[in-house]
C-alpha cells in the first residue's frame, strides 16, 4: 500500500492509515483529532514536496556560479582589507619616520645655535679679558724703547 | 548418494559484482526516504541532494563492513543524521559565515499540500495547518526535530529511531513528547 493510498481519504475520516495508529502510540495517549490531522497533512505535504524536488532539474550550475561569486567577492574583500592594512601600516611607518627626521633636524639646529651662542660668548669674554689685560700690563718692549729714546736725545 | 551439484568458489570479481548489485538495489530502494528526511530537516533541496549523495558515497565505501546488525534503512539513516550534524557543526565553525542559506521559507514549504483536499476551503485549511507544523518544527532542537521527522514523516518505529539516532527509547519518547507539545501549542495558538 502506497503512502498516498494510506491517507487518500483522510479528509472525511473514513480511512485511517497505519501512520495514524503509530502516531497514537507515541506517548501512550491518543492524539487530538486536530493534531492528528495536522500531522497527517504535514506528512503528505513533505512527501509531495520531496517527490517534486527529486524530479526537478538540478540547479548545480547556478549554485556553483553563486558560490564562485561569493568566493570571488570574499577574496576581493579580503585582498582589499589586506592592501588597506598594509598601506595604512606603511603610511604610518613613513609618517613616523618623517616626524623623527624633522625632530632630529630641529634638535641639530638648536644644538648648532646653542654652540654658536656659546662660542660667541666665549669670544666676547676673551676679547674683554684681552682689553683689560692690555690696559693694566706694560708692553714688554717698553723699557727698551725708553732707552732708545734716551740715546737719541743724547 | 552423491549429487551433481558442485560449489565453485566465488572469484573476487564476482563477489564485487554481487556486492555492487546489492548496493545498487539498496540505493534504489532507500534513496527517496533519505532525501525526504534530509529535505524536511534542511528545507534546502540542493543541500538535501548533496547530503544524500554524500550519504550514499559514505555507505558505498563502508558497504563491505555492513554486517546487517540493523536494517540497511536504519544504517543509512544513521549516516544521514551524522552527515547532517557535521554539516551544521561545520557551518557554525566557519569563520566566513554564509549569511544567506538556500533554505526555502516556511510559506514556500507549506505550498506543497496533500493531494486529497478537494475544496478550496479545505486546501486553505490544510495549508494553514501544514504551515503551523513547519513553524513548530523550526522551533525544535536539532535532536527533537530529527526524532519528530523520523516518527511523523518517515513513520519509523520507536526502536528504529532509537537505533538510528543512538538514543535510548525512553529518550526518544521524551523528545517526541516535547516536540508534540510544541506542535500542539502552535496549533492551539492560531485558533
Amino acid at each position: 500500500m502506497s503512502f498516498n493510498d494510506k491517507f487518500a481519504d483522510r479528509t472525511d475520516g473514513s480511512k485511517v492509515g497505519t501512520g495514524d495508529r503509530n502516531m497514537q502510540q507515541v506517548t501512550g495517549s491518543e492524539l487530538e483529532p486536530e493534531l492528528e490531522k495536522a500531522l497527517a497533512d504535514f506528512c503528505l505535504a513533505v512527501h509531495a514536496w520531496s517527490d517534486a524536488a527529486s524530479h526537478r532539474p538540478r540547479t548545480l550550475a547556478a549554485t556553483v556560479r553563486r558560490r564562485s561569486w561569493r568566493l570571488a567577492a570574499g577574496w576581493a574583500l579580503g585582498c582589499a582589507l589586506m592592501a588597506g592594512s598594509l598601506s595604512g601600516g606603511f603610511y604610518e611607518h613613513h609618517h613616523r619616520q618623517e616626524l623623527a627626521r624633522i625632530a632630529a633636524v630641529r634638535a641639530a639646529e638648536q644644538q648648532k645655535l646653542a654652540a654658536e651662542q656659546r662660542a660667541r660668548e666665549e669670544e666676547e669674554e676673551l676679547a674683554k679679558v684681552d682689553s683689560e689685560v692690555s690696559r693694566e700690563v706694560p708692553s714688554a718692549m717698553e723699557p727698551l724703547v725708553q732707552l732708545m729714546d734716551e740715546d737719541d736725545s743724547k | 548418494m552423491a549429487t551433481d551439484t558442485t560449489w565453485e568458489p566465488m572469484t573476487n570479481e564476482t563477489a564485487q559484482e554481487v556486492a555492487a548489485e546489492e548496493f545498487s538495489a539498496v540505493v534504489t530502494r532507500h534513496r527517496p526516504q533519505i532525501f525526504r528526511f534530509l529535505l524536511a530537516s534542511t528545507r534546502d533541496p540542493d543541500l538535501a541532494e548533496t547530503l544524500t549523495q554524500d550519504c550514499f558515497l559514505k555507505a558505498h565505501r563502508n558497504w563491505a563492513g555492513f554486517r546487517g546488525e540493523s536494517s540497511p534503512m536504519t544504517w543509512l539513516m544513521r549516516i544521514a543524521i551524522n552527515l547532517q550534524k557535521d554539516h551544521w557543526r561545520n557551518r557554525r565553525m566557519q569563520f566566513w559565515r554564509q549569511t544567506q542559506t538556500n533554505a526555502v521559507d516556511m510559506d514556500e514549504a507549506s505550498d506543497w499540500l496533500p493531494s486529497g483536499e478537494s475544496s478550496i476551503e479545505q486546501q486553505l485549511l490544510a495549508k494553514e495547518r501544514v504551515g503551523q507544523v513547519w513553524k513548530a518544527v523550526e522551533g525544535l532542537s536539532e535532536r527533537q526535530r530529527t526524532v519528530f521527522l523520523l516518527r511523523y514523516v518517515e513513520e519509523q518505529e520507536l526502536s528504529e529511531i532509537a537505533r538510528a539516532t543512538g538514543l535510548h527509547e525512553g529518550t526518544v519518547k521524551a523528545h517526541l513528547s516535547r516536540a508534540l507539545a510544541r506542535v500542539r501549542r502552535e496549533l492551539g495558538g492560531r485558533r
